[in-house]
């Protein structure tokens, strides 16, 4: 009974999508007020029956209800109840019911808070979120049906695949999806320009604070499937430019880089035509992700749903929403006047070679991870594109972009006086090349690379640093001086700072684990002992335990350095019983320098196992640097300028003469 | 940047600055229609070409430390049999690892391991550590033989059947599932 109710609003949904996908539309197009203002309750309601249909699957995942297929295959009653809950999004069904509540939730929002954004913008944003929410609710009743039963019901369910059973992957998908989702709402407000052939600053003050909700719940989301995939897949590694992680990094460097044109849309007035492309492309590269994951067009170690029936029907929906945009994009675009010239060395050109930057590494990752699929179709051979392609590629740009993103924010708007900005930077260039120089002469010219890398991060670092100093006369007024002006601060100066910040940390993690992890895999038995990285590690002891619905094999590590206890580590090797699969639980402990990370394997039948051990330098730098990168998103989020729903158009002062800010 | 037509104060649009903007929807069409064809491709079944042909010809010298290589002949030596390409470097090898020594346990068909781009020392620990359950092992020392085979990444499995021929060919770790689904029942399918 409670599924059919989830299935029948999802129907009604459907219905009222369709209705708040065309009416609004139609009505701003004829000026009627009344057509338009439907578009209102109609979102409320389509809200209200898509929570009730996710209400319901929930419902049945929670109690447990295996007459319903979607609960039988991926449920099972001795589940812990947190994977009951994240049972719901931890399939394909369940995960786009929970993609198209987050589109209506967004819908909402505007709704909501949209009180006093232009009627016609409103009515049409409202309208081209209704129509991705029909493109997404027939998939959903055509080709996925959460709600499907099972006749007769077996008395137990199939169990969700272990891998996914962990607290990280619990709430990777909601937060990725509040990411993916909200990209729409830029698309959304793109088309809506679009159509009414203007794309004013005013649009883009609407734009900035939804694509920064939408990109820190992404870089959040992407963060927590990359931690999951270190500390659960038992390599020691945390990213491996797998295809589905490339799906979730595309849409990230396209977030960025629009996260920053639109800066310079609405402080400037420019790159008009780029920011309405760019928040296209964001959300069609989020939309191509969902493709990628869903339909089995690439193979990769975690696409868990694959269904070519499924892959045509979003193939033709990406079509009608992408290339329909895009032709839209094509025709009126070249229409939209801009204005705010500059010249290429200012505050403008940094961002626009920062954009630049970004969507050519977002390229790059797109080629490396379709090229592939085209070799194929081509006739070619089957090849897989692996880390060594995107590190070359990647690498020679994100070079350059660090030590940019260091630069910019000294820049002027308009035209700037670079020589002056890098007078400015002395203390970062002088503090870079002491980094460089102390990497080469303690590990040699070899990992010249590395010092590089270490080195552009810490030029971003004392460049944020330097630039945080100077808006606060640091040194210049007295101490109380400066603490006032740095209350003063604009919100949006210290999230661009934070994030800024962020990135130099999250850089300092990737380049030091990737250089210097030291790594053993070796056969221990008990009692044996392994020396790492200056740590001792002895395998005191094997056991086996049983938890709720697995049984683990695990391993108790002692870890010494210098004969002084460290700690205890506790690797375990899970065997689900209902699907069979294997999981290996790492054994890590964190101090701020450094992972020392275990893992326990398969016994090798005369009483030993198999043992990886990894010493991964400066790993907890990586989650820190992007908390910092996403504590900036929301300071920059709480700006009263970025209020949601608070664009002034009438008090707007002329471009350029607002104060510089970030 | 005032070369950026985007940016110059508006000029009547001429005919090929209106197209410039209609160049992302053109390669957008490019990219639909690949990834329209790429659907029609299972990416897990990878057609070799060597699919029912005979093995190719080779003889390798067995892996330092161990006493039996691998040549053609001995895939033709009238039973059916399975050849693992492997590496000690590869990760995902150490993980269908456990199911080789398994499947040899049993003894339901003759394993061969072709040892691809090893380093000697390396190989011989893997197997001192993990277990041999190769009959014979080739060491594919400059990966010549792998391109023979048509190996573009390890791990991979070949079924040959009795007579030499190649009959199947999977590509990535060999799962409990892989094996019970599709390479067992083609190994009954196969016995006489």
């Amino acid at each position: 009974m409670i599924a059919e109710i989830g299935h029948y609003a999802l129907i009604l949904a459907l219905a009222l999508a369709i209705v708040q996908g065309i009416v609004p539309l139609i009505g701003a197009q004829r000026n009627d007020a009344a057509w338009m203002a439907l578009a209102r309750p109609a979102v409320a309601a389509q809200f209200f029956f898509i929570s009730t249909a996710f209400a319901c699957l929930m419902y049945a995942f929670v109690v447990s209800d295996f007459s319903v297929s979607n609960v039988a295959n991926n449920s099972h009653s001795t589940k812990p109840l947190l994977y009951k809950f994240a049972g719901v999004w931890g399939n394909h069904e369940g995960s786009l019911v929970l993609w198209v509540w987050i589109l209506a939730f967004y819908g909402g929002l505007v709704a909501l808070f949209g009180g006093n954004l232009p009627p016609a913008l409103r009515a049409r944003v409202l309208s081209i979120q209704g129509l991705i929410g029909v493109g997404f609710l027939a998939f959903i009743l055509m080709t996925s049906n959460p709600f499907l039963r099972l006749d007769p019901a077996p008395f137990d369910g199939n169990d969700l695949n272990p891998l996914l059973q962990d607290p990280g992957l619990a709430f990777h998908p909601p937060l990725l999806y509040f990411g993916y989702v909200g990209f729409s709402m830029a698309f959304a407000f793109a088309v809506a320009g679009l159509i009414e052939g203007r794309i004013d600053a005013t649009w883009a003050r609407w734009v900035r604070p939804w694509t920064l909700l939408a990109w820190s719940s992404l870089t959040l989301g992407v963060a927590l499937g990359s931690w999951w995939a270190y500390y659960e897949l038992g390599w020691g590694g945390f990213w491996f430019w797998d295809p589905v992680e490339n799906a979730s990094f595309m849409p990230w460097l396209a977030g960025t880089a629009l996260l920053h044109s639109a800066i310079v849309c609405e402080k400037r007035g420019a790159l008009k035509s780029w920011t309405v492309l760019l928040a296209i492309i964001a959300f069609s590269l989020s939309l191509l992700g969902t493709f990628l994951v869903r339909s089995g067009v690439l193979t990769s170690v975690h696409a868990f749903a694959t269904d070519p029936a499924r892959g045509v029907f979003i193939l033709g929906f990406l079509v009608l929403v992408v290339g329909g945009s895009l032709t839209l994009y094509g025709v009126r675009a070249p229409n939209l006047r801009s204005g705010g010239l500059f010249a290429p060395i200012s505050r403008e050109g940094g961002l626009l070679l920062n954009n630049l930057l970004l969507s050519t590494a977002c390229v790059t990752v797109l080629l490396g991870t379709l090229y592939p699929v085209f070799l194929d179709v081509l006739g070619g051979s089957k090849v897989s594109v692996g880390p060594p392609y995107f590190e070359m590629t990647f690498i020679p740009l994100a070079l350059p972009l660090l030590i940019v993103t260091g630069i910019g924010p000294l820049l002027a708007w308009k035209r700037a006086d670079l020589a002056g900005a890098l007078y400015r930077l002395k203390f970062a260039a002088l503090g870079a090349l002491a980094v460089i120089i102390v990497v080469v002469a303690v590990h040699s010219f070899a990992d010249v690379m590395a010092a590089l890398g270490l080195g552009a991060a810490a030029w971003l670092f004392l460049g944020v640093v330097t630039e945080i100093a100077e808006r606060l006369k640091l040194f210049r007024l007295s101490l109380r001086d400066s603490l006032a002006r740095a209350i003063g601060l604009p919100r949006q100066a210290w999230g661009m700072s934070l994030a800024h910040a962020g990135v130099a940390v999250l850089v300092t993690g990737i380049v030091a684990t990737s250089t210097w992890r030291t790594e053993g895999i070796q056969n221990m038995r008990p009692g044996d002992t392994v020396a790492l990285a200056g740590y001792e590690f002895t395998l005191n002891e094997v056991n086996f335990v049983e938890g709720p619905n697995y049984v683990a094999q695990r391993a108790e590590f002692a870890v010494t350095t210098d004969g002084r206890a460290v700690t205890l580590l506790y690797p375990e090797r899970r065997r689900y019983q209902v699907t069979g699969q294997d999981t290996t639980e790492a054994g890590i402990h964190t101090t701020l320098l450094a992972d020392l990370y275990t893992v326990i394997g398969e016994p090798d039948g005369s009483g030993g196992y198999a043992t990886r051990i990894y010493h991964n330098p400066l790993v907890p730098w990586i989650w820190l640097g992007i908390l910092i990168m996403v504590t900036g998103g929301a300071v920059s989020l709480t700006d009263r300028r970025h209020r949601v729903g608070a664009p002034r158009r009438a008090r707007k002062p002329a471009p350029g003469a607002r104060p510089q800010e970030g | 940047m005032s070369e950026n037509g985007a940016e110059s104060p508006p000029a009547p649009p001429t005919r090929t600055r209106r197209f410039k903007f209609l160049i992302p929807a053109l390669v957008f069409l490019g990219l639909a229609t690949g990834l329209g064809l790429g659907l029609s491709k299972d990416p897990g079944v990878v057609p070799s070409a060597l699919i029912d042909k005979p093995v190719p010809e080779f003889a390798l010298e067995p892996v330092r430390g161990t006493e039996r290589g691998l040549a053609s002949e001995d895939l033709r030596a009238g039973a059916a049999s399975l050849v693992n390409v492997f590496a000690s470097w590869c990760g995902p090898c150490r993980a269908e690892h456990p199911l080789l020594m398994k499947l040899a346990e049993d003894g339901t068909v003759a394993l061969f391991g072709i040892n691809y781009k090893d380093r000697p020392g390396d190989a011989r620990t893997w197997l001192d550590q993990l277990g041999d359950p190769f009959e014979r092992i080739g060491a594919d020392l400059n990966g010549r033989v792998g391109i023979d085979w048509g190996v573009y990444g390890v791990p991979e499995t070949f079924l040959i059947d009795a007579t030499g021929r190649i009959r199947y060919k999977h590509v990535g770790v060999l799962t409990a599932r892989d094996l019970e689904e599709t390479i067992l029942p083609l190994l009954e399918s196969l016995r006489p």
